[in-house]
């Protein structure tokens, strides 16, 4: 009996792994096929000369310009105000936060981590009617309301990594400077914060790749199938994840379905550059301090 | 600053109590003489005012187990070779590849899905639109590996190091080593992976929303289509601020913001259990 079972877990093993190997080819393959005869510059730019489109000269109708702007500005803006709250906040779990405080927020930090992307698009969406409640006919979905979800989505990763960056910091750097007269602050700001840079920019990076795909805190915030490139805060906007979903239930056309492709590959190139520069980030850090 | 760094975090752990507040706020209508909990239990029929949400918690559940029963076995496979039983050089690609998997945008996972799966599901296993409970799954199995393996590695690997030399110094081959050191030693870790993998199931939107079907019957067998929970809450764009329509999808956010509650607890007692143990 244990012979046998012994006998069939590597069959069980490299059965399994087959699957998922041949799952990830068939995907693969399967965009990049469908998508080889559409890549090329007209993909992004239609018919316009791309230095118009990218400055805003000559709007974009027929190509993926405006949803990869859209994207763009989305993960900025959403980026910019999720790292410094996310950092600091990290910095108090690690470094400030007492035993109590610290187990009752992280509990907090959590859910939030877990809750469902569409979870947050509904928490968006309600401050949207919220909003629309105390403002009348001024705020309505928009680019900003969607990044603020989407800071909301990303939060919990980047105070996680934050909080373990520090708390990996080996206690003789950690005393080094303390002992020399530095305060708290100084010792987090000139030596902790430093010492785990990399691992701290991989997490951001991580983060970035999670709010470029993401579609479903947008679907409820304010992104639609076609509006150009915002001129600003309050306008709604395109987005490519948006655009993947939006052709996949509503293309027409050939020429659509195979624009389609084209974007699934684009954003899929993407997440794979983001994914493998948080790789390498974080790679090198630890090559680095080990030496 | 220290007070800065104090009320970032204040803030972000209200927002975690926001997002509920919110959705109790505005999904008000649902709490008039217990209305919600009969909402659970109610099938959706809008044209005779039942906007129960019944169709969708079993839509929910009966995609997301199917998902796991089908990811497990697999996820399980990759990870024994990740940890032990693939060669050195081999453990390494097998774990870039599942990174590179987790990396994949959902809404691509979706998009191809549809194109490829579907087609192949119509033809060869039901009739009618091939979108249902077993396609959902099946992409949802394959969305989910990455997280569980990557969960089953760290439990397996996470074994005292004297330990393995103790089994590998007594003859025990590396599946030996495996199945009667690793597995027993590194399961909390193992089943927090399947907790992990069932809510990334249960939360995902694209996959379900794209492949599943959405339609609103209870489902009755596995090729039936299907609404999930987080579905519904995309679909159902409602005007009407104050209609129990509008009101449905807070009591679908409700469900799955306890369901994440319940998860993370989970793991936690989970880890409580295994640093207890050590001691």
């Amino acid at each position: 009996m244990r012979t046998l079972l012994e006998k069939s877990v590597p069959l069980l093993a490299w059965a399994g792994f087959t699957v998922l190997a041949g799952a990830l080819a068939a995907i693969l393959g399967y965009i990049v096929m469908r998508s080889w005869a559409v890549l090329h510059l007209s993909l992004l730019f239609g018919d316009v000369a791309p230095i118009d489109a990218i400055f805003l000269r000559h709007p974009v109708f027929d190509g993926l310009f405006p949803a990869v702007a859209g994207t763009f500005l989305l993960v900025l803006i959403a980026v910019l105000l999720a790292v410094p709250v996310g950092m600091a906040a990290g910095i108090y779990l690690a470094e400030y936060a007492g035993y109590r405080m610290k187990s009752c927020l992280s509990l907090l930090f959590d859910i939030l981590a877990g809750l469902p992307s569409v979870v947050v698009g509904l928490a968006g969406f309600s401050l949207t009617i919220l909003l629309h409640k105390v403002f009348p006919g001024k705020i309505g979905p928009c680019l900003l309301l969607s990044a603020l979800a989407l800071c909301f989505l990303i939060l919990p990763y980047l105070i996680r990594t934050t909080q373990t960056a520090l708390e990996s910091v080996p206690l003789s750097l950690r005393q080094t400077a303390p002992a020399l007269g530095a305060t708290k602050l100084q010792n987090i700001c000139k030596v902790l914060l430093p010492s785990k840079l990399t691992d701290i920019l991989g997490g951001i990076i991580l983060a970035v790749g999670r709010a470029a795909e993401d579609t479903a805190v947008i679907m409820l915030t304010g992104v639609v199938a076609s509006a150009g490139i915002p001129r600003s805060l309050f306008e709604q906007f395109e987005a490519l994840p948006f655009y993947i979903y939006y052709i996949s239930s509503q293309y027409t056309n050939a020429e659509e379905l195979q624009t389609g492709f084209g974007a699934a590959m684009l954003l899929l190139v993407l997440c794979g550059i983001l994914f493998l520069l948080a790789f390498f980030t974080q790679q090198t850090l630890s090559r680095h301090f080990r030496r | 600053m220290g007070v800065l760094f104090q009320l970032a975090a204040y803030g972000c752990g209200l927002l975690t109590i926001a997002v509920l507040v919110m959705m109790f706020q505005l999904g008000r209508p649902l709490f008039v003489d217990g209305q919600f909990f009969s909402l659970l239990s109610q099938v959706w029929q809008p044209g005779q005012q039942l906007y129960g949400i019944y169709p969708m918690i079993i839509g929910s559940i009966r995609i997301s187990f199917l998902a796991l029963a089908l990811s497990f076995p697999v996820s399980l496979g990759t990870a024994f070779l990740a940890a032990g039983l693939a060669p050195r050089p081999m453990q390494r690609w097998v774990l870039a590849m599942v990174r590179l998997m987790a990396g994949i945008p959902t809404v691509v996972y979706g998009f191809v899905a549809i194109f490829l799966l579907v087609p192949l599901v119509r033809e060869h296993v039901s009739r009618g639109s091939g979108l249902n409970i077993l396609t959902a799954s099946l992409v949802l199995a394959v969305l989910i590996a990455p997280t569980m393996v990557v969960f089953f590695v760290n439990g397996l690997r996470g074994v005292d190091q004297s330990y393995c030399r103790a089994t590998d110094a007594l003859g025990a081959t590396a599946v030996q080593r495996l199945l009667y050191l690793q597995l027993p030693q590194g399961w909390p870790t193992i089943v927090s992976g399947v907790i992990m993998g069932l809510g990334r199931a249960m939360g995902d939107t694209l996959v379900s929303l794209m492949v599943a079907g959405n339609s609103i019957g209870v489902p009755t067998s596995i090729v039936d289509s299907a609404r999930t929970l987080t579905a519904h809450i995309a679909l159902v764009i409602a005007a009407d601020f104050a209609s129990m329509e509008f009101a449905s999808i807070f009591a679908c956010g409700l469900v799955l913001y306890l369901f994440t509650m319940a998860v993370v607890i989970g793991l936690r007692m989970l880890v409580h259990l295994r640093t207890g143990s050590d001691r």
